[in-house]
């Protein structure tokens, strides 16, 4: 039943995607295009704080879904016990890996 | 009697003609998936950079936004925009939407599940993808 | 009189008990009209080169034993006519994703080893009538159309041959063997579920599936593989405990 559970995380997690993404965009769309990657501006946006917890949502929820996806074809790939097991390590430290470094600069520019 | 292993291998991954188009939806939406994840682990590298202060950033932006940035960004819309419909219509389909129930087959066979609901569901994440993808060509390279 | 018109047809020899790389034969045949693949085969096999290894049965579609790729497609030999195929010259391959025994003969031996770890068969539990063959199951029409369109799978492995994820993944049961977990799971007459469960919901299990069709797309008798597989997806996206029995679930769906 685990996998049943992953597939179905892999299906929500699509659809907050879409939503958070559209968050996402839509905060480089209210501004002026070309101002929209000042420093001060980018800076701001992180410390806008119900936007930051969007972010890391978003962060949490691609990475998931995307190595989760990578986990899909390595397994259709190749087949094994050792290799099943490496997929598994390797998913879980990428997802993990990606979402320190997306958090980290998300503390970071909060401290700034 | 020996046998000899006949399995396609991952070339049936890559050749999505010949079958029906629910083929081709099957290898969009995982070069797409691929695209999108080597972007989304870019971005996130990228993003990171503003830690480093004004200076740094600026060097990103001269990295980042030039017409070859701007082109691959491009194509992340075009994948995303197509990925994020494409997968709706997958999610309903997996769950039996769209298809049609089961019924006798009747000769000359159609698939059920080559439905006109979820064939217009594929359409329409192309088109909206192309239209995403034109207004995003508008905004980066127009003026 | 008109000049006889002819077809070429190019076959992939092969016997890997004796040779070690597989080659092409081409044969030149006349073209007679409402000819089949099949007999095409047929007639190389009688007048031009008999150790040809085919192989078939019922001719009609029914026995699933012709299958082969036609010009890279799937199809039954005995259902395919020489004119559905417009093309000069016609290439003859084994199955793919099936182990080649000789010639365009395949192993189907992992195929049925797919299908029967599926448990294709009623199962009943906790019924006092099971030894007692008392009666008949009785089945509403309505239950019955559920699966029936399923359970005309002749076994034919062409859904195998052409399924993307089957290529590469031998654990991946393959769209027959799921689209016969769906008829028997949908079956009203059916308790084994949880037996089947282990083996449809496992990494390698139905949800490797992601619906490139293309199983339904060379079935030969209509089966719609991936319509099965999506339906029983379906059904294990909304199990919650205590677990009902799908044709309960789909009682008010349809
Ligand atoms: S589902 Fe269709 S293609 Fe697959 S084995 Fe059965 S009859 Fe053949
Ligand atoms: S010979 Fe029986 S299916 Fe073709």
């Amino acid at each position: 039943m685990v996998e049943r559970k992953i597939m179905l995380l892999h299906y929500y997690t699509g659809i907050a995607i879409i939503a958070l993404v559209s968050i996402h965009i839509a905060m480089r769309l209210i501004m002026p295009f070309s101002e929209s990657l000042e420093f001060s501006n980018v800076l701001n946006n992180y410390k806008n704080l119900p936007y930051t917890i969007s972010l890391e949502l978003l962060l949490i929820t691609v990475a998931i879904h995307g190595f989760n996806g990578v986990r899909i074809i390595l397994l259709e790939f190749k087949q094994g016990k050792a290799w099943e097991s490496f997929v598994k390590f390797l998913t879980l430290i990428l997802i993990l890996i990606v979402v320190a470094w997306g958090t980290r600069t998300i503390v970071l520019t909060n401290l700034m | 009697m020996s046998r000899k292993r006949h399995k396609t291998g991952i070339k049936a991954w890559l050749k999505p003609y010949g079958y029906s188009l629910e083929r081709w939806s099957y290898f969009f939406q995982r070069v797409s998936g691929v695209v999108l994840l080597l972007y989304f682990i870019g971005h996130v590298i990228e993003t990171g950079t503003i830690t480093g202060g004004f200076e740094v950033w600026l060097n990103t932006l001269n990295f980042t936004q030039n017409p070859f940035g701007h082109a691959i960004l491009l194509i992340v819309i075009l994948s995303g925009t197509f990925h994020a419909i494409n997968g709706i219509r997958l999610y309903l389909t997996h769950q039996g939407y769209l298809l049609g129930k089961p019924e006798r087959p009747e000769y000359p066979y159609y698939p059920k599940s080559f439905s006109r609901a979820q064939r217009v569901c594929f359409w329409l994440s192309v088109s909206i993808a192309l239209v995403f993808f034109l207004y995003g060509f508008n905004i980066l390279f127009g003026e | 009189m008109e000049k006889e018109e002819k077809v070429r047809i190019k076959v992939l020899r092969f016997n890997p008990s004796k040779e070690r790389k597989a080659s092409y034969e081409s044969y030149e045949l006349p073209y007679i009209k409402g000819f089949t693949i099949l007999d095409s085969l047929l007639y190389i096999k009688e007048n031009l080169d008999h150790s040809l290894a085919i192989r078939y049965s019922c001719r009609m579609a029914i026995c699933g034993s012709c299958g082969m790729l036609i010009n890279g497609l799937p199809r039954l030999a005995c259902y395919t006519q020489l004119s559905d195929v417009k093309r000069k010259e016609i290439v003859l391959e084994p199955l793919p994703n099936f182990p080649i025994i000789r010639d365009l003969v395949s192993d189907f031996e992992g195929f049925f080893e797919h299908h029967k770890s599926l448990k294709p068969y009623l199962i009943r539990k906790g019924e006092e009538d099971i030894d007692e063959n008392k009666r008949e199951y009785i089945q509403h029409i309505e239950d019955l159309e559920k699966y029936l369109q399923f359970s005309v799978c002749i076994k034919c492995g062409l859904c195998y041959a052409s399924c993307p994820v089957a290529s590469t993944d031998e654990l991946f049961p393959g769209p027959q063997a799921l689209s016969q977990a769906y008829r028997y799971i949908a079956d009203n007459r059916d308790n084994g579920l949880e037996e089947r469960l282990k083996l449809i919901d496992n990494p390698h299990g139905i949800w490797r599936c992601h619906f490139a069709g293309s199983c339904s797309k060379v079935c030969p008798k209509g089966v719609d593989p991936a319509l099965g597989i999506q339906l029983l997806r379906r059904y294990l996206m909304s199990l919650r405990k205590p677990k009902k029995k799908l044709a309960e679930v789909y009682r008010r769906a349809y």
